[in-house]
């Protein structure tokens, strides 16, 4: 705080006139001569100055007021009420102009202490999940909600699991179809599934019916990289299995899953088709309103009423229990759902694809 | 498939003017996928017409060249020319420089006038060559995108064609045709074919099916024709290799012959190139019935045809030159002579037919579907042949297909045919299927009509016979496919239609959510992202070296899973670590300029253990007994969940008013402990050695039970070199299953003293090598029930500690749950925690 400079010309106390107690005239012009100096103190530095000035130990008043004691008696009440008004007075207008002040000086503070917000410093790392296990998690949470479970399994997969189990005949060409991995030597019967159907198989050994399942997780067909095929991806698959179920069950369930997915609009299409392990079987297409290009068809995976050798693969009588499966890709679903046009930014790892989506897809 | 519409046309009722686009939009509703279109005039468009060639100059160039000044006549002689435009003569007669010598004066040509486009976006136009204006070319087929033959350019009349001056060419090679391809799923054979395809037609449009076979009439076979016998010694799962065998003899053909342009016009928008008229013929008729023939030079043949399996190390050269070793499990077609095919897959070379050949002997057999595809497969020999008998071929058209062929032999190659014939085998029963009453309701989901139901099998070509229960049908023999009654609903609903199908949403039992794994996986991995870490995938195909350095902490051979197909022979074992992909990722995002990383991954790895898999696998459709299930889940390698983390340069970006801070080995313990944190289990860490890390920057992590979890440190500066990755890169890989596992079910809540603590510092001088987590240990252990809390706030070596010691700083912190704690209390308590670690690390108060 500044050194009071010269307030109203009476910095210096001694230099003051002092007036005469009973001297009210006097009294009054030195209270208009303190009050002129407190209003123009221009900062608290400049007011402590005036406070000094006219009330400290050696201000006029103040020592007016010591003067009151060298009074007749008589005098001296005339004199106190003189001098007490006229200090109160200015003490007044002191504390008056230093919380006048103080609010200058609070809010010019403030306004010094503003920063620029544009450049602030990013001090934590925002992580991110991957898109295909969010959009994994998604899925199975729909299925949780309807009461289904999430049920997984091996990667590497005995062939009777990936294919036997599930009527796939040996020497069939549909065998052929699934492009697998099969692991050394051959005549282990090992491979990397090529569905996760397998997960199926155990799910229905494991599990008490009625049963409704869903399977998701990565799986392998011996594809080489390009913008539409990867060797390694990621599919999900449910399955029910109860008294009674139709196709009407398996086309309500997959448009309820559909408009979970994909908004209230969308529909669900099924076209003939053929696999080994559903009869009948059915291609699955999905409208889907929000499509790049306009609502449209779009192929999204296959589905039927599970063939009578999975079951019994199983052990479950089919005239007992039927049962629906469908399954679907995780990386087409995200390809149309989230408009991603090239499958290798999925899977090369580049952080700006899964920090692009954060925690949400 | 690829069908030719023409085709089509002939045995279903498609409109007019239908394209392929349209055609394929009527099969995809009984499942017949579409896949491509092929159309000529899409890539060809004329003027291309006849013309004649009136003249040819030869004039020699200074490249050694010579070229052929022709004047060709593209308008009957006496008529005007109609067309007009750019280049084009009102004459009538174009000026024409062509380079080929093929041809001479008089001979009819396809010219491509100014203003037509050929494949690959030629443009004809009249243009200035070898000092002439040459105004459109003599096109070769080659250059019409009907052949690879390029040698010259086409002469009609080797066609067999001698067509009117100025005629559409395009009109005369069948080029307005065009083919829609579908895919054919593999049970329905029969949809290789233009009758079966004719016939799902008419089931999607609800039109007429006319069948082709039905138009062939074959004689009465009377068995005098050549001497064939079945004799299979070794049938596969008990089936005959061959139970069919039609032998047919067409003498004195002109095998030389042209084929027509209507034939091989199909057959190439098919997709088979034309090769001899025999041979053309045979895959004609195969396009058309679905049954593959053969055609042998009879002349050739010596003695009985004999069908067996092939002889151990017996041999046959097929048609294409190649000299194969038979396997004793190959079903050979066989003379006198040894092999002269292998059934269903490959002819012969020795028999088969050439431009002389003069008698040709006609094939049309029935083979075992798993015997064709395993010598297919076992040769490596995919054929338009083997590709139907493998799916199953009718038994029943062999006979038909054979009449076919000897029909059009005998029409387009002049021959006569044989009024005998052999057909000898025996026909397998036919499929009969009792569908009750209600099933196909109840499995679709539509309430059929029993109108509905008669009808699909009618139009299938099914016998469908009515009872008190339901119906009895007998499958066509054409559809291997329908065995069962769940077979049969299929076929009802699709030709009714799957979109009549309801919609009903099943209403599951109460279910029991995520299990606790699959919630500590979520949590585990949530809270890696939230604490800045980025999720990413990799591939778990690594080289042995990945494996040894990464799947193990020791040097040495890893027991590593290996593919025996993989995509490169480099990264043919599946992964014991994360790591190395993490890394591959780590390097192509360092790549693309993001120096500041931090990854992790959650997958499976791969840790063989004991014998791999099973000697045999259990038959399909039974559940295989308990020790048979056991030994398929114990034959295959633990696969833990695995996740892994790698974090290389600055934790943030640089900023301004922000002072980043490089990652280091704390960083990945910390993360490991942030994943044991959030699924509340105690760690044990210890210093730790490990291969693929550095030697004194690696933390050991394990659970109380002793088990290893894993490690996390700084990975190996020469690794780092290696791999081009910055020094001080830090990872960590942990075994997620074991983590989750050691997780309590339930945690029982401490009770929370609400009474003064008192806080205690003490510094211990220990030898250097000591763990700061050992000493902890010990005061915690030492300081009794009075403690509460116990941490490390400074670790110090240098002036005033002696050479190999460290000071080790402790907070105490000590509550009572019932009392206040006096002074003295917390400096016993404290006093006798030194005292231990006194006893314990020789531990000195400093």
């Amino acid at each position: 705080m500044s050194e009071p400079t010269q307030p109203g010309g009476s910095a210096d106390p001694s230099a003051a006139v002092v007036p005469h107690p009973l001297d009210s005239d006097a009294v009054s012009r030195t209270v208009d001569n303190a009050l002129a100096d407190i209003a123009a103190a221009a900062d608290l530095g400049e007011l402590k100055g005036a406070r000094i000035a006219h009330t400290g130990e050696k201000s006029p008043l103040s020592l007016a007021n010591r003067g009151i004691g060298a009074l007749a008696k008589d005098e001296k009440a005339a004199a106190g009420k003189n001098i007490g008004p006229a200090r109160s007075r200015i003490n007044q207008a002191l504390a008056a102009r230093t919380t006048e002040l103080e609010a200058e000086r609070d809010a010019r503070i403030l306004v010094e202490e503003a920063v620029d917000v544009t450049a602030a410093p990013r001090r934590r790392r925002a992580g991110a999940r991957h898109p295909l296990s969010i959009l994994q998690e998604r899925v199975s949470d729909i299925f949780v909600g309807m009461g289904w479970e999430i049920a997984e399994g091996p990667e590497v997969e005995s062939e009777w699991f990936n294919f036997d189990a599930l009527n796939f005949k040996p020497d069939h060409p549909a065998r052929e179809m699934q492009d697998t991995f099969f692991v050394e030597p051959p005549e282990a019967h090992l491979l990397m599934r090529t569905h996760t159907s397998p997960v199926q198989v155990r799910a229905m050994l494991e599990r008490d019916l009625p049963l409704y399942v869903l399977c998701p997780g990565k799986v392998f067909r011996t594809d080489e990289l390009d913008a539409t095929h990867t060797p390694v991806f990621h599919q999900f698959e449910g399955l029910a299995i109860d008294r009674n179920l139709s196709m009407a069950d398996l086309r309500g369930t997959l448009e309820h899953f559909a408009r979970l997915m994909f908004g209230d609009d969308a529909g669900i299409r099924l076209r003939p088709n053929y696999f080994p392990f559903t009869e009948p079987s059915a291609e699955l297409d999905i409208w889907h309103p929000g499509a790049k290009g306009g609502p449209q068809w779009i192929e999204w995976g296959g589905c039927g009423m599970v063939h009578p050798n999975v079951l019994r693969a199983a052990g479950i009588d089919p005239e007992q229990y039927s049962g629906f499966a469908f399954g679907m890709g995780i990386e087409r679903t995200l390809m149309f759902r989230n408009e991603v046009g090239d499958m290798r930014d999925m899977i090369e790892g580049d952080v700006r694809f899964s920090e692009h989506f954060g925690m949400e897809i | 498939m690829r069908i030719p519409l023409s085709w089509l046309r002939e045995y279903a009722q498609v409109p007019r003017d239908a394209t392929a686009e349209d055609v394929m939009a009527e099969l995809v509703k009984v499942g017949l996928e579409e896949e491509a279109v092929h159309r000529p005039t899409d890539s060809l468009s004329g003027p291309v017409v006849v013309g004649q060639v009136l003249s040819v100059v030869k004039e020699p160039q200074s490249n050694g060249k010579t070229i052929n000044w022709c004047q060709v006549r593209v308008v009957p002689a006496g008529q005007p020319q109609t067309l007009s435009g750019d280049g084009i003569d009102p004459s009538g007669v174009q000026g024409v420089v062509c380079g080929a010598h093929n041809f001479t004066e008089g001979d009819k040509v396809v010219v491509t006038l100014p203003g037509s486009i050929l494949p690959g976006d030629f443009r004809i136009a009249a243009r200035k060559t070898y000092g002439h204006v040459s105004a459109g070319m003599i096109a070769s087929v080659r250059e019409l995108g009907i052949g690879e033959d390029h040698d010259g350019i086409l002469v009609l009349s080797t066609l067999g064609l001698d067509p009117e001056i100025g005629s559409d060419a395009m009109e005369l090679l069948a080029l307005y045709d065009q083919a829609a391809e579908i895919n054919v799923t593999p049970d329905r054979s029969y949809c290789f074919s233009i009758r079966g395809i004719a016939r799902e037609y008419a089931h999607a449009t609800g039109t007429k099916f006319t069948d082709p076979a039905g138009a062939v009439v074959v004689p009465p076979s009377n068995g005098a024709g050549y001497p064939v016998r079945l004799e299979d010694q070794a049938p596969v799962y008990g089936t005959p290799g061959c139970d069919r065998f039609v032998a047919r003899t067409v003498r004195g053909v002109d095998a030389a012959r042209p084929t027509p342009p209507w034939m091989s016009t199909r057959l190439r928008l098919a997709g088979i190139r034309s090769i001899s008229l025999p041979v053309d013929i045979s895959n004609y008729v195969m396009l058309e019935l679905g049954q593959p023939t053969h055609c042998y030079d009879q002349d050739k043949l010596s003695g009985d045809i004999v069908v067996r399996r092939a002889h151990a190390g017996e041999t046959l050269k097929t048609l294409d030159d190649k000299v194969r070793t038979l396997d004793p499990e190959d079903l050979l077609i066989t003379d006198g002579s040894g092999g002269i095919g292998i059934a269903g897959v490959m002819g012969g070379a020795d028999t088969e037919v050439s431009d002389s050949t003069v008698n040709v002997l006609v094939e049309a057999a029935h083979f075992d579907e798993v015997s064709i595809a395993r010598s297919r497969r076992r040769h490596r020999l995919p054929s338009e042949a083997s590709k139907r008998f493998e799916r199953g071929v009718d038994w029943q058209v062999a006979d038909v297909a054979a009449q076919r062929v000897v029909d059009l032999l005998v029409e387009l190659a002049g021959g006569t045919a044989d009024q005998t014939g052999t057909d000898v085998g025996t026909a397998p029963d036919a499929v009969v299927i009792d569908l009750p009453a209600g099933f196909a309701a109840q499995r679709i989901g539509i309430d059929f009509t029993a109108d509905q139901i008669t009808g699909t099998f009618t139009d299938l070509g099914a016998a469908v016979e009515a009872h008190d229960g339901g119906w009895t049908v007998t499958a066509p023999s054409w559809r291997h496919d329908l065995e069962t009654k769940e077979d049969l609903s299929e076929e009802i609903a699709r030709l009714v239609g799957y979109d009549l199908i309801p919609s009903r949403l099943p209403v599951a039992p109460p279910g029991r959510g995520l299990s606790k794994s699959q919630q500590q996986r979520r949590r585990v991995l949530q809270a890696l992202a939230d604490a800045g870490l980025t999720e990413v995938l990799s591939y778990p195909f690594v080289s042995a070296e990945s494996n040894n350095t990464f799947g193990g902490a020791e040097a040495g051979e890893q027991a590593s899973v290996k593919l025996a197909n993989p995509l490169s022979a480099e990264f043919s074992y599946l992964r014991r670590s994360v790591l190395p992909g993490l890394i591959e990722v780590a390097k192509r995002n360092h790549s693309r300029g993001f120096r500041d990383l931090a990854l992790y991954e959650a997958g499976l790895v791969f840790l063989p253990q004991g014998t791999l898999g099973t000697p045999s696998i259990p038959p399909l459709g039974v559940r295989p007994p308990e020790e048979v299930l056991d030994g398929l889940y114990d034959g295959l390698p633990a696969q833990p969940l695995t996740i892994a983390a790698i974090f290389t340069g600055n934790d943030s970006p640089a900023a301004a008013n922000h002072q980043p801070r490089a990652w280091d080995w704390a960083d990945a313990l910390d993360a490991v402990r942030l994943m044991a944190d959030v699924v509340g289990v105690e760690l044990l860490v210890e210093q730790g050695d490990h291969q693929a890390y550095h030697p004194g920057r690696t933390a050991r992590v394990s659970l109380r039970s002793g088990e290893i979890l894993g490690y996390a440190g700084e990975l190996h500066p020469k690794l780092l070199a290696a791999h081009d990755l910055p020094a001080r890169t830090v990872a960590l890989e942990i075994n997620a299953d074991l983590l989750f596992e050691a997780a309590a079910d339930v945690i029982v809540a401490k009770h929370l003293s609400t009474f003064p603590a008192t806080t205690q510092d003490v510094a211990l001088v220990v030898d250097g090598s000591l763990p700061a987590d050992a000493v902890l240990a010990t005061l915690r252990e030492g300081a009794g029930e009075l403690l509460e809390d116990v941490h490390l706030f400074d670790v110090y070596s240098g002036q005033g500690i002696d050479d190999g010691l460290k000071s080790l700083a402790f907070a105490l912190r000590f509550r009572a749950i019932d009392r206040t704690l006096t002074a003295d209390e917390a400096s016993t308590a404290r006093d006798h925690a030194v005292k231990l670690a006194a006893e314990r690390h020789g531990a000195v108060q400093r």
